[in-house]
């Protein structure tokens, strides 16, 4: 690269993280450490019914007796379990009219105001700071429509016949470790019921802020989409800078039921560290929709800035014949961030499809994997699943990877993999520059044009904070 | 406008430009001619700003001020155009955001608003009408699977869109069919003033019969040997080069 683009690369290494701030407000915590006594405390905290702590216990006991993944393409240090508490919550009332003034200011300054009347489009947010859900907005005008919108905690209490039936049947404890760990600790999240035939008349999401010191963010959102219905949920993800990592091991499960349609949305901007590749959030993180309807569909949609190391793999099981699975993904990685993602395309139904459009952005020295499975299961015939991989180098220090796999034992199955990998090319800049447009935006026109597939997947509001949040993490702010 | 003074320019390490001088004055049309490997698209890259060119002797300024402490951008910003002899392919950038951007960027600089979306659309449609460019190609990315007739047009068509003071065209002619020169012959023509300038380098007398020049130049290892009027360029077409060694 020419000097020009080199200078500014070494500017974003040196670009503050916005969100890094800390808010100082009183906290509970539990102790350090994870044992049975603290997983008792924390349902108790949580005055769960039995059976949500036996599920805790068996996920905690079988958690005991496995290791940590080790087949990514990731170097991750050793993490001692027991040096990371495992519960912190915010003393606050949760009640929007009453929320305390530090937990409004955090949310404000997020730009997640938690007022109803200050939020300009229909976007209902469930906000989750830590290990508990602080506020959840739009609840009653949803609730005339029949659609739960609800923390965790409070689904438990108010709709355990669901919570019951629905949690841990797309993601089993026994899935993996991390899966393991968070059914054993979860603390909060959401909870979405959207019932038959009723379209969601407007984008719910759900904020996740991490605060505290020393803490794990273990958050499970569970989403179902009753027959004939249709959502389009967000996510979104903050953490304060510091030095030491934090783990964030979450749970998403999502059933989507016949002919519903499920839009999951992520814009991952969780802290990654300095430019030494010091402090960030590990991102461990199992995501799942279980295309259990016949012509049901989901689509998973994600854009992967922050985080010191993501292990994420946003996946989709296709049993109703007919059903759809799309994944579309931009992971951009800087400094020492490393990326493991991709997605799992289960193909049991007849005549399902599933589409993965995977887009990768190094810089700096970071390392950055796509990992993708399809498989075909021998019932499921007429398959198809068309697959595209592309990787954007910023710097000769950067590595891409890419990991397909397929496992197909039905003949009668379509698959197509693309992949591509370029580098912005110094003809390319200088082509910008002789037409008046500098280096960095430049830079910022290739990427977002690059990425556009995805990005115009997004919804509107998200579509245009994503672009931003590319020029930012990839190029540093202008002046 | 533009003056040049004993420019000496080299790419990793060897020495392509030997000291030039030139001197081009508002409303001139000057084409510069010479064998293959004499410097001629050098002397562009050189002007334009490109970063793999070392200057290591001599000057430039123009419009009054020192062109070779001016980042690329700014001597776009400041009027200086080059039409390229193989235009890049950036995938996945539309044309018109591309342009959009561009033309922002020149406001910008000139303190100006930025063009609203209606009114860039209709000073663009105008601007196609100039080099007879298909509506199409806006929408698709930079270049990307443009045909070379198609990729000069477009050349001349964002030079039409940014208004240059002096627009440098290199090889604009080579890899066009006769209908396509006229047409990006035609469309330099138009966008013609008494207060800009412009630059022909090409091998070929052809493109002269349609842009004519004023001032002839001859360019030859790295130095302009020779410059005379319009009948200089049909003595070198019927002598070649060699001559002049």
């Amino acid at each position: 690269m020419s000097e020009n683009s080199t200078d500014i690369l070494d500017e974003l290494t040196n670009k503050d993280y916005e969100y890094g701030f800390v808010t100082d407000i009183h906290t509970e915590f539990i102790p350090k450490g994870i044992n049975e006594n603290v997983i008792r405390l924390i349902s108790r905290k949580k005055n769960e019914p039995e059976w949500l702590l036996d599920f805790r216990l068996q996920a905690y006991r079988h958690w005991t007796t496995l290791k940590m993944p080790e087949w990514a393409y990731l170097n991750i240090p050793p993490i001692d379990y027991q040096d990371i508490i495992y519960y912190a919550a915010p003393q606050t009332r949760k009640d929007s009219r009453n929320l305390s003034e530090e937990v409004l200011n955090t949310f404000d300054k997020l730009g997640i105001p938690l007022h109803e009347r200050r939020i300009p489009s229909g976007i209902a947010v469930d906000a989750v700071m830590d290990s508990v859900s602080v506020a959840t907005t739009f609840r009653e005008p949803l609730a005339e429509k029949g659609i739960i919108f609800c923390s965790f905690g409070e689904a438990v209490r108010n709709h355990p016949d669901l919570v019951k039936k629905y949690l841990g049947s797309v993601v089993s404890y026994r899935d993996n470790f991390f899966a393991a760990l968070n059914s054993a600790v979860f603390s909060d999240g959401s909870f979405v019921y959207i019932p038959k035939g009723v379209r969601c008349p407007m984008e719910l999401s759900t904020y996740f802020r991490i605060n505290a010191m020393n803490t794990g963010q273990f958050e499970r959102t569970l989403i179902v989409a009753d027959d004939e219905s249709y959502v389009s949920y967000l996510e979104g993800c903050t953490a304060p800078m510091r030095d030491e990592n934090q783990l964030h091991a979450a749970i998403v499960e999502i059933i989507v039921l016949e002919r519903a349609e499920v839009k999951y949305s992520t814009v991952q901007n969780w802290y990654p560290g300095d430019s030494n590749g010091k402090g960030g959030i590990y991102n461990f993180v199992t995501k799942r929709a279980w295309c259990k309807g016949e012509s049901s569909k989901i689509s998973w949609t994600q854009v992967e800035t922050g985080s010191a190391i993501t292990w994420k793999y946003p996946s989709c099981i296709l049993s109703g014949n007919r059903s759809s699975g799309e994944f579309y993904s931009v992971a951009v990685t800087n400094n020492y961030q490393q990326a493991d993602t991709g997605t799992k395309m289960i193909h049991i139904g007849k005549n399902t499809k599933s589409r993965i459009v995977s887009k990768g952005i190094s810089a700096g020295k970071s390392q950055n994997s796509y990992r993708g499975l399809v498989k075909i299961a021998s019932e499921a015939d007429n398959a198809r699943n068309h697959s595209q991989c592309d990787s954007l180098l910023l710097s000769d220090t950067c590595g891409a990877h890419t990991f397909p796999y397929m496992d197909i034992h039905n003949d009668t199955g379509i698959v197509e993999h693309e992949a591509t990998t370029s580098k912005i090319s110094e003809d390319q800049l200088f082509y910008c520059n002789q037409r008046g447009i500098p280096t960095e935006e430049a830079i910022g026109l290739i990427v977002n044009g690059y990425a556009k597939e995805v990005l115009n997947k997004l919804p509107m509001e998200f579509a245009v904070e994503a672009q931003k949040l590319l020029q930012i993490s990839l190029e540093g702010s202008v002046g | 406008m533009l003056t040049i003074k004993n420019l000496h320019a080299s790419i990793t390490g060897k020495e392509i430009l030997k000291g030039i001088n030139l001197q081009i004055n508002k409303g001139e049309v000057h084409a510069i001619m010479g064998p293959n490997g004499s410097g001629k698209s050098t002397l562009s890259e050189v002007l334009a700003g490109n970063p793999s060119f070392e200057v290591t002797k001599g000057s430039a300024t123009f419009e009054g001020r020192d062109l070779l402490e001016m980042l690329p951008e700014e001597r776009s910003c400041l009027g200086l155009f080059l039409s390229f002899q193989y235009p890049v392919e950036i995938p996945g950038v539309s044309m018109i955001n591309f342009m959009r951007t561009a033309i922002n960027e020149h406001r910008k600089r000139k303190k100006q608003e930025p063009l609203s979306a209606g009114d860039f659309l209709k000073f663009m449609r105008e601007k196609q009408a100039v080099v007879e460019m298909d509506k199409s190609l806006v929408n698709r990315s930079v270049n990307e699977g443009f045909s070379g007739g198609e990729k000069k047009r477009n050349e001349i068509f964002q030079m039409a869109m940014l208004e240059p003071r002096l627009a440098i065209l290199d090889e604009t002619d080579s890899g066009l069919d006769i209908d396509a020169l006229r047409i990006v012959a035609n469309g330099v023509n138009k966008l013609k003033t008494p207060d800009n300038a412009t630059i022909v380098i090409t091998h070929y007398q052809r493109l002269l019969d349609y842009i004519k020049p004023d001032i002839v130049h001859v360019l030859y290892e790295g130095q302009i040997v020779k410059t005379g009027g319009p009948d200089l360029a049909l003595e070198l077409e019927e002598k070649g080069y060699d001559w002049l060694k």
